[in-house]
């Protein structure tokens, strides 16, 4: 573990740091031979000047750190801040101290000691900052790096759980059972329907970008099996307008919306129901919109985006940190989903 | 003959079963449902001794339909996954079909229904796996009531209280009030205790659905909801209740 900044500590350790730079040059100039007061008043002066620059370059360097390659420009500007400081503290003092003449002697002998001692100051001040935000970022850059790969796991995770589906395969296998008995021609064709699309979710890498055409295409196959499950109750309405189908999206996006609404459609309602499956694109955007009836009466969507579409939603903000990118909105018995997918 | 009805969603899956049950000759199948609603409909008109019935139905499931006959009939349930269902079925032995079944695992489930039909045993099992399973969390809470041939689902969100009526409790919500065969006891347990409190022996109160409470003297306390209700609540009710309202 990384040892943790925290900005009490930091201010505390600053204030003695430079109290103790203070006391140190107090007692160095007395003793050359300089007058108390004047001591005081040079060391006080010089140092504050010193603390006071820090905290500026503190500031900067919160909104600006400098690449590694850069770090030589950052010596030349401490450099440059170094001969600024040095030479007002110089001006200054001299104008505050005009009664001490030795004072005043010593202070344009001092002038080259004072320059390397700011220098010094400025630059093992700027080095720490430097530190203190590179650690600072180190942190936060592992702490991120952990976050998403937790996030990843999760969805690896859920989608595993999607995919399975043990609810979808075992009623398949049972349609496949009875099939066999009396139409084997049928059994074959679920049996082939079923295997290309557990292949199809098999294959598919969860990261990749797929084409609309293939998504769609996907989709059918899981259709076509829901519709021999339940005959006639079943009608699906696909439109897709050819300028979409080369279009990406993220891989198996869409069949949990799907699932959801052949869920809400089938067992919301006790009538033949249809699913519609439509797609354009606005500017650069490829937009589905999937519809189900739903009986408003007995359930009612929750919170805005409603039945379980919260594994989607988070999916394509972790794709495209974006929260708009699915809207669902209820109209009289009819849910429809919205799925915007922006196209780099 | 024994009568027999299929209540499943799914078209093929009641064909399997119409396959298995034609080797049995001594079973008929008097009707064939979609649902939930047909299937209490048909028990109704036809009083089969057996159904075979799918959990995971449109509109109501399987258990919530059994809840609405007042006398069910031998059950064989068929489903394909439901973990709350299974560990109900193990722990009252009640006999359960996992799709896709064979033809020795159906005929084993008819010989064992036949073995313990005429048992009473049976019939409390039924009754208790449906109290059982109506304890399991759901999404949407919500109570299925019949009156008359009409049969309504009601979101618990929608209820504004429980008035215990004899045998029965009578739920009150805004669009009126329906009464179901079930002990006060029962819904104390199933609803969420949060939301439902028992402030009386005779009633549970919707807690969002309360205004206000009044005291007429230092020992009697009312309770007045949104529609001016006025519900009284019992010695060990009004502490409870003030509990609940973090008073």
């Amino acid at each position: 573990m990384a040892q943790r900044f925290t900005y009490r500590k930091l201010v505390k350790s600053y204030i003695l740091w430079w109290l103790f730079w203070i006391a140190a040059q107090i007692y160095v100039l007395h003793n050359l031979g300089l007058a108390l007061n004047s001591s005081i008043a040079d060391s006080l002066v010089s140092n504050i000047f010193l603390a006071l620059i820090g905290l500026v370059l503190y500031n900067v360097m919160r909104f600006y750190q400098p690449e590694k390659e850069n770090t030589f420009y950052l010596h030349i500007w401490v450099i440059l801040i170094t001969a600024f400081c040095s030479i007002s503290v110089n001006w200054l003092l001299s104008k505050v101290c005009v009664a001490d003449t030795y004072y005043t002697k010593f202070i344009e002998q001092a002038f080259p000691f004072r320059f390397a001692y700011n220098f010094l100051m400025l630059a093992f001040i700027s080095l720490m900052i430097w530190m203190i935000f590179y650690f600072k970022n180190e942190q936060e850059n592992a702490q991120r790096k952990s976050d998403t790969e937790k996030l990843a796991r999760e969805a690896e995770l859920t989608s595993l759980r999607q995919q399975l589906q043990p609810h979808f395969l075992f009623n398949s296998l049972n349609s496949i059972s009875a099939l066999a008995g009396s139409q084997p021609e049928e059994a074959r064709k679920m049996i082939q329907l079923l295997s290309d699309f557990l292949r199809g979710t098999l294959r598919k890498d969860d990261q990749q970008n797929i084409s609309l055409k293939e998504e769609i295409e996907h989709l059918r196959l899981y259709l076509e099996i829901e519709k021999v499950r339940f005959g006639h109750r079943l009608n699906t309405n696909i439109e897709i307008d050819e300028k979409c189908l080369e279009m990406k999206l993220p891989s198996l996006l869409l069949q949990p919306v799907v699932e959801n609404a052949i869920k809400f459609g089938l067992y919301d309602t006790t009538e033949a129901i249809t699913i519609s499956i439509r797609t354009t694109s606005i500017a650069n955007e490829l937009i589905i919109k999937v519809e189900n009836p739903y009986d408003a009466e007995t359930s009612r969507p929750v919170n805005g985006t409603g039945f379980g579409l919260s594994s989607v939603e988070r999916r394509l903000f972790l794709l495209f940190s974006r929260n708009d990118l699915l809207q669902t909105e209820a109209n009289k018995n009819i849910f429809i989903t919205t799925i915007k997918i922006p196209q780099s | 003959m024994i009568k027999t009805i299929i209540i499943d969603d799914e078209p093929l899956a009641r064909t399997i079963i119409k396959d298995y049950l034609s080797k049995h000759e001594d079973f008929t199948i008097v009707q064939e449902c979609n649902d939930g609603f047909e299937g209490v409909k048909a028990i109704q008109q036809h009083q089969p001794e057996l159904i075979f019935l799918d959990i995971q139905m449109p509109k109501i499931n399987g258990f919530e339909m059994l809840e609405l006959i007042e006398q069910p009939p031998g059950v064989i349930f068929t489903t394909a996954f439901d973990e709350y269902a299974i560990k109900a079925f193990d722990t009252l032995a009640i006999d359960y079909l996992l799709k896709p079944f064979s033809k020795d695992r159906f005929d084993k489930a008819l010989q064992k229904w036949k073995d313990q039909r005429h048992s009473i045993e049976q019939i409390s099992k039924t009754e208790s796996l449906i109290d059982s399973n109506s304890k399991q969390p759901e999404e949407n809470l919500r109570v299925v009531v019949k009156t008359g041939t009409k049969i309504r689902i009601i979101p618990v969100n929608d209820i504004i209280y429980f008035e215990a009526d004899d045998d029965y409790v009578k739920i009150h919500t805004p669009e009126g009030s329906y009464l179901k065969k079930k002990t006060m006891q029962h819904f104390e347990n199933v609803l969420h205790p949060s939301q439902f409190v028992r402030v009386h022996r005779s009633y549970i109160v919707s807690v969002p659905q309360i205004t206000k409470i009044e005291s007429n003297d230092k020992e009697n306390h009312v309770v007045v909801l949104k529609n001016n209700t006025r519900i009284p609540l019992s010695k060990t009710g009004y502490p409870k209740l003030k509990s609940i309202l973090g008073l």
